[in-house]
C-alpha cells in the first residue's frame, strides 16, 4: 500500500481480542491521532461526477 | 533458439501418434510480425504449424485452465513455472500433461523495436545475435539483447524447472542479476512522489483488460473488474477506478507471478504493469523467500499460517 503512494500512517492493520477493551481504545486513539496529522487525503481520490460539473461550470 | 523447430515438431508428433495426449497446445505464426499466436494440433500430420522463435512470449499456461483431456504443452523456464502454480492451484492434473520444456534465451518486445521503427513492420528476422527488422522500404539492425523483453533480461528460470521432454541441453541460467532495482528505486520516492509515479504510468490505460485476459493466474469465473453486484470497483475511465484496478489486480497475483511478462507483451498501450506485480513478487522473496512455481510440494505463502511469518504490519 505505501509502495503505490498511500502514507505510511493512513492505514492501520491491529488484531484486537473483544477482551482486550484498553488495547482498543490506545488503537483508535492512535489511528485517528496519526490520520488527522496526515490530513485530508489528496491522491487517489475520486471526484463525485457532480462536483466535477459544478467546476467546469 | 530457430533450430528447435524440428526437434518440437518431431515430440509433438509422436506424443500425438503414440496417443499419449489428444492435443498439443503450441505456437504457429500470427498474421502480423512479432506476435505469434496460440496454436492448438490435434492430428500428427499437423504438427509442421507449429514453430518456435523470438516471438514465442505467450504464456500458453493460459490455455490449461480446467482443461479434461491430456495435453502435451509447449513452456519456456516460466511457463513451467505457471504450469506448477496450475497444478498447485487445481487448474489442471499432472498426469493430464506432457510438458515440452524449451530452454529459451529471451523473447523479443515488440514494443521496443515498433517505438524505434517509422514505417509499418513487414518482416523481423533473426540473424545470430543481430535482429533485422525490415518495412516500408527501410532494414534496421538491432543487436539482439538491446531489444529483449525487460523480464527476460533479468530472468533466472531459463530453463523449464518441470518437464517430460526437453528440446535442447538447458542453457545456463543468468547469475547476479539485479532484479529489483527498478522497484527500490520506486520505493526510495515519498509518498507523494509515489502517487504521481503511478498516475504518469497508469495515465494511458484504456482498461481493455488485455493484461488480466492473457495472464494464467487470472482464471476466475467471474473477475472483480466484471461483476456488478456487487460492484468491487468503478468501470469508468476515472483515474482512481482504473488505479484501483490495476493495484488490486497486482495483489491477485501476490505470490503466484512468475514475471512472465505476459501483461507487459499483451498491453496495447505499451504500460509496463510488471511494476506493480514485481514489487509483490520482491516482497514474496524478501518476507518468505518464496519464488512461485518452482516445486510441486511447497504450499505458497499466502496459504499457509507459519508462527515466524513477519508481522511488523500489525500491532
Amino acid at each position: 500500500m505505501e509502495y503505490m503512494g498511500i502514507e505510511p500512517g493512513r492505514i492501520h492493520f491491529s488484531w484486537i481480542s473483544s477482551a482486550e477493551a484498553t488495547k482498543f481504545v490506545d488503537v483508535v486513539n492512535e489511528v485517528t491521532s496519526t490520520v488527522k496529522a496526515l490530513g485530508p487525503r489528496k491522491s487517489f481520490v475520486k471526484t463525485p461526477l457532480t462536483t466535477a460539473k459544478n467546476k467546469a461550470a | 533458439m530457430l533450430s528447435y523447430n524440428e526437434k518440437i515438431r518431431h515430440i509433438a508428433k509422436k506424443i500425438l501418434a503414440e496417443g499419449k495426449v489428444e492435443i498439443v497446445i503450441g505456437y504457429r505464426r500470427g498474421t502480423l510480425p512479432m506476435i505469434n499466436e496460440p496454436c492448438f494440433i490435434k492430428h500428427p500430420e499437423d504438427v509442421t504449424r507449429l514453430i518456435w522463435d523470438r516471438h514465442c512470449g505467450i504464456n500458453l499456461t493460459n490455455y490449461l485452465t480446467q482443461r479434461k483431456e491430456r495435453i502435451g504443452i509447449i513452456a519456456k523456464g516460466c511457463d513451467s513455472r505457471n504450469i506448477i502454480t496450475h497444478i498447485i492451484e487445481n487448474k489442471i492434473k499432472r498426469e493430464q500433461l506432457v510438458i515440452i520444456g524449451v530452454p529459451c534465451k529471451g523473447m523479443i518486445d515488440r514494443h521496443k523495436i515498433a517505438s524505434q521503427f517509422e514505417e509499418e513492420i513487414q518482416k523481423v528476422k533473426e540473424d545470430g545475435d543481430k535482429i533485422v527488422v525490415t518495412g516500408g522500404g527501410i532494414e534496421k539492425i538491432w543487436k539482439l539483447s538491446d531489444v529483449l523483453q525487460e523480464n527476460c533480461i533479468i530472468c533466472t528460470h531459463r530453463n523449464p524447472v518441470i518437464y517430460d521432454e526437453l528440446v535442447a541441453e538447458p542453457v545456463a541460467e543468468q547469475k547476479d542479476v539485479n532484479r529489483y532495482e527498478d522497484i527500490r528505486r520506486i520505493e526510495r520516492l515519498s509518498p507523494a512522489e509515489k502517487a504521481e509515479f503511478f498516475d504518469d504510468l497508469l495515465a494511458s490505460c484504456i482498461r481493455c483488460y488485455a493484461c488480466r485476459n492473457v495472464c494464467p493466474l487470472c482464471y476466475c469465473d467471474t473477475c472483480f473488474v466484471d461483476g456488478s453486484q456487487p460492484q468491487w470497483v468503478g468501470k469508468s475511465q476515472d483515474p482512481t477506478d482504473i488505479r484501483t484496478f490495476h493495484f488490486l489486480r497486482a495483489f491477485h497475483c501476490a505470490g503466484r507471478c512468475t514475471d512472465c511478462g505476459s501483461c507487459e507483451r499483451a498491453c496495447p498501450m505499451g504500460i509496463k504493469v510488471r511494476t506493480l506485480t514485481k514489487k509483490l513478487e520482491k516482497d514474496c522473496l524478501e518476507l518468505f523467500n518464496w519464488e512461485a512455481g518452482i516445486d510441486l510440494e511447497q504450499r505458497p505463502p499466502l496459504t499457509t499460517y507459519n508462527p515466524n511469518d513477519p508481522d511488523d504490519t500489525f500491532r
